[in-house]
C-alpha cells in the first residue's frame, strides 16, 4: 500500500477546479457565491494565482467573460452556485453560443444524492443549458473531475469556439481524488475539428478569384475568433487580390476600416456600395461569416450571379442558409494562408477597374450621410466625435443592443480585431455594460468604452458596482435619445407608428445614479458641449456614465426593408415619409 | 408576396422532401440520447423513427439509428448538425450508401375465432411471422423485416382483430465486409 496522505495529487473537488484553472493559465474568474459553490470559494479565498471578480449579478458575470475573452482570444471562466446561479447564466451562455465566444462556466450543484428530489437550489443545469452550450458536464464522481475540467477547456477553444458548462455537485467538491494536470488523452477522441483546409478545394478557389470580373470578399466573426494572425492573413490577400472587402458585424476590425479596399458593414444596416457590391459580384469569397438572415435578405435574391467560395471551420456553417459552390473547411488562418500562398504562385492580380468604377459611383451616393444639426446631437455625430477624439488611442468599445449599435457599427472605424465587442446574433440587450467590465479587467491600461442605449444599460447597470470595487475605469456612453430607438423604428416603419411601450418612460436621472454609484456622472446635450464633454470622460481614471442626450426620433439608415433584396436598399436621403411607407408596404416585414 | 410584419423574411421553400436513415456512432455516456433527441426537436427536425443500443460495451459505444425527413438541405444540416456533437464519433447516411439492408422487428398481437383466427395464421405464414404466444382466442406475431413491409402486414391483421403492436423502429447495416 502507497501512502497517498503525502501525493500532492490527492486533493479535494474544490481544489481541483482551482488547481485546473491554474493548469489552464486562467488569470480571472468572473462569479457570484452562493451554498453549492462554498467550498470552491473556500479554495479561492486561500490562494493568489486566480483573481476573482464579483460581479453583481451572474448574467453580469457570463457577459464580463464574454468581453475578456473577445478581446484577449483566451476563455472566460465564470463560477457560479446552483439553481438561481445557474439559471441566471443562460442568457450569456446562449450569447456566447451564437457568436461562437469560448467561456467556462463552473456551476455548482447539490449534493449527488439529493439530485432530482427537488433540493433546495436545486435545478437540471445540464438539462437547461445543454441547447445553451457547446457541450456541458455533470460530475458524479471526484475522479472525473480532472479530465472532465480539462476536457472542458479544450472542447470550448477548439474548432468553432464556444460556451461549456461543468455542473459539481457539492459532495463532489468535498470528497477527495485523484487530480492530474492537462494531457492528451483528456481529450475527446469524438471532437477533432479540421484545420486544414482540401489542397483541390483551395486549388479550385484560386481558379474561380483569378479570373473574377467582380469579385468581393465577405469576412466575419470566424476571422476574429481564428486569432491576429488571421486577420494579417485577410489583409495580406486583400492586398495581393486588389479586390474590395466587406464585412458583418462580428468581423468589424479584422481588415482595417481606413483601409482602401474597404467597403464598410453588410447587410440590414450596412452601407449601399456593401451590399451593392455584394449583390452584383460574379465571385464572392466568404471566410468565416455564417450567412446570416441579418445579411442576406431575400435569400432567393442573395447575389443570385455569383460563385460562391465558402471558408469556414465548422461544416453545419456550409450550406445552411445559402447554397455555395465551393465549400473548404479549415480554419480562417489556415486556409487563408495556404490559399494566398497558391494564389501568388499561380495567379495574378485580375484586372478589376471597371468593377472599382462601378464600387467609387455606389459609395458616391453617401448611404451613411446624415443632416448635420447644430442645435441637438444627433446620435450619428456623437459616435463620429468619439471616434475622432479617441482615435490613436487604446480603445475597446463594447456595445448594447439597439440603434446605438447600428450607429457604433457605422461611424467608428475599428483599424484592428479584437477590439469591438457586439451581442450579434443573440441579440442581448444589457450585455455591453459587464462586457466592458471584463475587457476592463483584461486591459486595466487600455480605454474601453460601451457605447450604450438609454433602455439596454438598465438590464445590467448594477455592474457599475463592480467596476468602483475593482477600480475598472470604464465609460458607459449612453446615447440616451430616450426610447428603446430601434423598436420605435420597426413601429413606425411597420406597424403605422403606434408606439406600444417603446417610450423610456420614468428614465432615472443617470449622473445623480453615476454619484450614488460612487462613479462619475457626466451629461451633454447640446452639439458644442460634446467634445468637451468627452474629453472629460477620456481623462478621468474612473468608471463614468455619460448621459449623451440624442434626437429623439432619429432612424437608423441605411436598411434594407423586408422581404427585399440587397439592391433595393432604402437610403437616407429617401427615407421620406412617404418613400418608407411604399418601400415597407406589401411585403410589410424586415428582413 | 404579402406576409405579415415580422422581424423575419418569412418565405418558405418548397424542395421535395427526401426520407433518409443515419446511422450515429456514440460515447454511450449519460444525457447523449437527450443531447440527439433534443437537436431535433430544437431545429424542428422531423424523427420517423430512433432506435438505440450500446454496441460495443467495453468501449462504451452506441449506435442510433435515425430515420428522418426533410429537404436535402436540411438532411445534410442534421448530419452536419449531429457530427459536430461532441460525443458523436461518426455519422452514415445509409441511405446514401445505396447498400445498406434496414430491419425492424414487431410483435404483433391479434384476437379472435373461426375464420379470422384461421386467415391471421395463414397471413403469418406468407409474411414469415412467427407465432411467439398463443391462447385459444389470441395470437402474438413477431414479424422482422423493412417497415413497410411490417405495416402492410399491421394493415392486414387489422379486420383480423389486431389488438396492439409494438414496434422496435429501424436498424440498418451497410451490406459488404466493410463498418461503419
Ligand atoms: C439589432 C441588430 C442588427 C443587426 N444588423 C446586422 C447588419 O446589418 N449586418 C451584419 O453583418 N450583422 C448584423 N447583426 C448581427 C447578426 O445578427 C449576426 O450576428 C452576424 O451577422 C453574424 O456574423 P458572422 O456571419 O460573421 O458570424 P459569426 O456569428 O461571427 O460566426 C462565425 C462563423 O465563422 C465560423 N468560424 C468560427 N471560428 C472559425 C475559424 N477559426 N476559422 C474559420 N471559421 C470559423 C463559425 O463556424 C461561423 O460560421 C445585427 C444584430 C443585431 C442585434
Ligand atoms: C434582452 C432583450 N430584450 C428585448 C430586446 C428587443 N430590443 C431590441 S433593441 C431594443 C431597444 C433598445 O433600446 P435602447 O437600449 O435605448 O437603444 P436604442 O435603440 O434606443 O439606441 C429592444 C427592446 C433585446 N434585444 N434584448
Ligand atoms: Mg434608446
Amino acid at each position: 500500500m502507497t501512502d497517498k496522505s503525502h501525493d500532492p495529487n490527492q486533493m479535494t473537488g474544490a481544489a481541483m477546479i482551482v488547481r485546473a484553472l491554474i493548469d489552464h493559465g486562467v488569470q480571472h474568474v468572473f462569479g457570484y457565491p452562493g451554498g453549492a459553490v462554498l467550498p470552491i470559494y473556500d479554495e479561492i479565498f486561500q490562494q493568489s494565482e486566480v483573481e476573482h471578480i464579483l460581479v453583481r449579478h451572474e448574467q453580469g458575470a457570463g457577459h464580463a467573460a464574454e468581453g475578456y475573452a473577445r478581446s484577449t482570444g483566451k476563455p472566460g471562466v465564470v463560477l457560479v452556485t446552483s439553481g438561481p446561479g445557474a439559471t441566471n447564466m443562460v442568457t450569456p451562455l446562449t450569447d456566447a453560443l451564437m457568436d461562437s465566444i469560448p467561456l467556462v462556466c463552473i456551476t455548482g450543484q447539490v449534493p449527488t444524492h439529493l439530485i432530482g428530489n427537488d433540493a433546495f437550489q436545486e435545478c437540471d443545469t445540464v438539462g437547461i443549458t445543454r441547447p445553451a452550450t457547446k457541450h456541458n458536464w455533470l460530475v458524479r464522481d471526484v475522479n472525473d473531475l480532472a479530465r472532465v475540467l480539462h476536457e472542458a477547456f479544450y472542447v470550448a477553444t477548439t474548432g468553432r469556439p464556444g460556451p461549456v458548462l461543468v455542473d459539481v455537485p457539492k459532495d463532489v467538491q468535498f470528497a477527495t481524488g485523484t487530480y492530474h494536470p492537462p494531457r492528451k488523452s483528456d481529450v475527446h477522441i469524438s471532437y477533432t475539428p479540421r484545420l486544414k483546409g482540401d489542397a483541390t478545394q483551395i486549388r479550385k478557389a484560386v481558379a474561380l478569384l483569378a479570373n473574377a470580373k467582380r469579385p468581393v470578399i465577405y469576412s466575419g466573426g470566424g476571422v476574429i475568433n481564428s486569432g491576429p494572425e488571421a486577420s494579417q492573413l485577410l489583409r495580406q490577400l486583400v492586398e495581393a487580390t486588389g479586390f474590395p472587402i466587406t464585412s458583418t458585424l462580428m468581423g468589424l476590425g479584422a481588415y482595417p476600416a481606413s483601409g482602401p479596399n474597404w467597403l464598410g458593414m453588410l447587410g440590414m444596416h450596412g452601407t449601399y456600395e456593401a451590399n451593392m457590391t455584394m449583390h452584383d459580384c460574379d465571385v464572392m469569397l466568404c471566410v468565416g461569416a455564417r450567412f446570416d438572415d441579418r445579411i442576406t435578405g431575400r435569400v432567393d435574391a442573395f447575389s443570385p450571379g455569383s460563385k460562391k467560395i465558402h471558408i469556414d471551420i465548422d461544416p453545419s456553417s456550409i450550406n445552411k442558409n445559402i447554397r455555395v459552390d465551393v465549400p473548404i473547411i479549415g480554419d480562417a488562418g489556415n486556409v487563408i494562408g495556404d490559399l494566398l500562398q497558391v494564389f501568388k504562385a499561380e495567379a495574378r492580380k485580375p484586372d478589376i477597374k471597371a468593377w472599382w468604377q462601378q464600387i467609387a459611383q455606389w459609395r458616391a451616393r453617401n448611404s451613411l450621410s446624415y443632416r448635420k444639426n447644430n442645435d441637438i446631437i444627433l446620435p450619428q455625430y456623437a459616435i463620429q466625435r468619439l471616434f475622432e477624439l479617441t482615435r490613436g488611442k487604446d480603445t475597446y468599445i463594447t456595445t448594447e443592443v439597439g440603434q446605438h449599435q447600428m450607429w457604433a457599427a457605422q461611424f467608428f472605424g475599428f483599424e484592428e480585431p479584437h477590439r469591438w465587442m457586439t451581442s450579434g446574433g443573440l441579440g442581448t440587450m444589457g450585455y455591453g455594460l459587464p462586457a466592458a467590465v471584463g475587457v476592463q479587467v483584461a486591459h486595466p491600461d487600455s480605454l474601453v468604452i460601451d457605447i450604450a442605449g438609454d433602455a439596454s444599460v438598465q438590464m445590467t447597470i448594477q455592474e457599475m458596482s463592480t467596476a468602483v470595487q475593482f477600480e475598472l475605469p470604464i465609460k458607459i456612453f449612453i446615447l440616451n435619445n430616450q426610447y428603446m430607438g430601434m423598436v420605435r423604428q420597426w413601429q413606425q416603419l411597420l406597424h403605422g407608428n403606434r408606439l406600444s411601450h417603446s417610450y423610456s418612460e420614468a428614465l432615472p436621472d443617470f449622473v445623480k445614479l453615476a454619484e450614488a454609484y460612487g462613479c462619475v456622472g457626466l451629461r451633454a446635450t447640446k452639439p458644442s458641449d460634446l467634445d468637451g464633454a468627452i474629453k472629460e470622460m477620456i481623462s478621468i481614471k474612473r468608471p463614468v456614465l455619460f448621459d449623451c442626450r440624442v434626437a429623439a426620433l432619429e432612424n437608423c439608415f441605411p436598411m434594407i426593408p423586408s422581404g427585399k433584396a440587397h439592391n433595393e436598399m432604402l437610403l437616407p436621403e429617401e427615407a421620406t415619409d412617404e418613400a418608407t411607407a411604399k418601400a415597407f408596404a406589401g411585403g410589410k416585414a424586415l428582413v | 408576396m404579402n406576409q405579415p410584419a415580422s422581424a423575419y423574411f418569412l418565405e418558405e421553400r418548397h424542395d421535395p422532401n427526401e426520407t433518409h436513415t443515419l446511422s450515429v456512432l456514440v460515447q454511450n455516456e449519460p444525457g447523449v440520447l437527450a443531447r440527439v433527441i433534443g437537436l431535433f426537436s430544437g431545429r424542428g427536425y422531423n424523427i420517423e423513427s430512433l432506435t438505440v443500443s450500446e454496441t460495443e460495451s467495453q468501449k462504451h459505444l452506441s449506435r442510433i439509428t435515425i430515420v428522418t425527413t426533410g429537404t436535402p438541405m436540411v438532411i445534410q444540416q442534421i448530419k452536419h448538425q449531429l457530427d459536430r456533437m461532441i460525443p458523436v464519433y461518426r455519422v452514415v447516411d445509409m441511405t446514401l450508401t445505396g447498400s445498406s439492408i434496414e430491419r425492424e422487428l414487431a410483435m404483433v398481437k391479434v384476437r379472435g375465432g373461426g375464420d379470422h383466427r384461421v386467415e391471421a395464421l395463414r397471413l403469418a405464414d406468407a409474411f414469415r411471422a412467427r407465432v411467439i404466444d398463443a391462447t385459444t382466442e389470441s395470437f402474438v406475431f413477431e414479424i422482422t423485416g423493412n417497415s413497410s413491409k411490417i405495416s402492410q402486414f399491421i394493415d392486414l391483421m387489422r379486420p383480423l382483430g389486431l389488438v396492439e403492436v409494438s414496434r422496435t423502429g429501424v436498424a440498418a447495416i451497410t451490406r459488404g465486409p466493410e463498418g461503419m
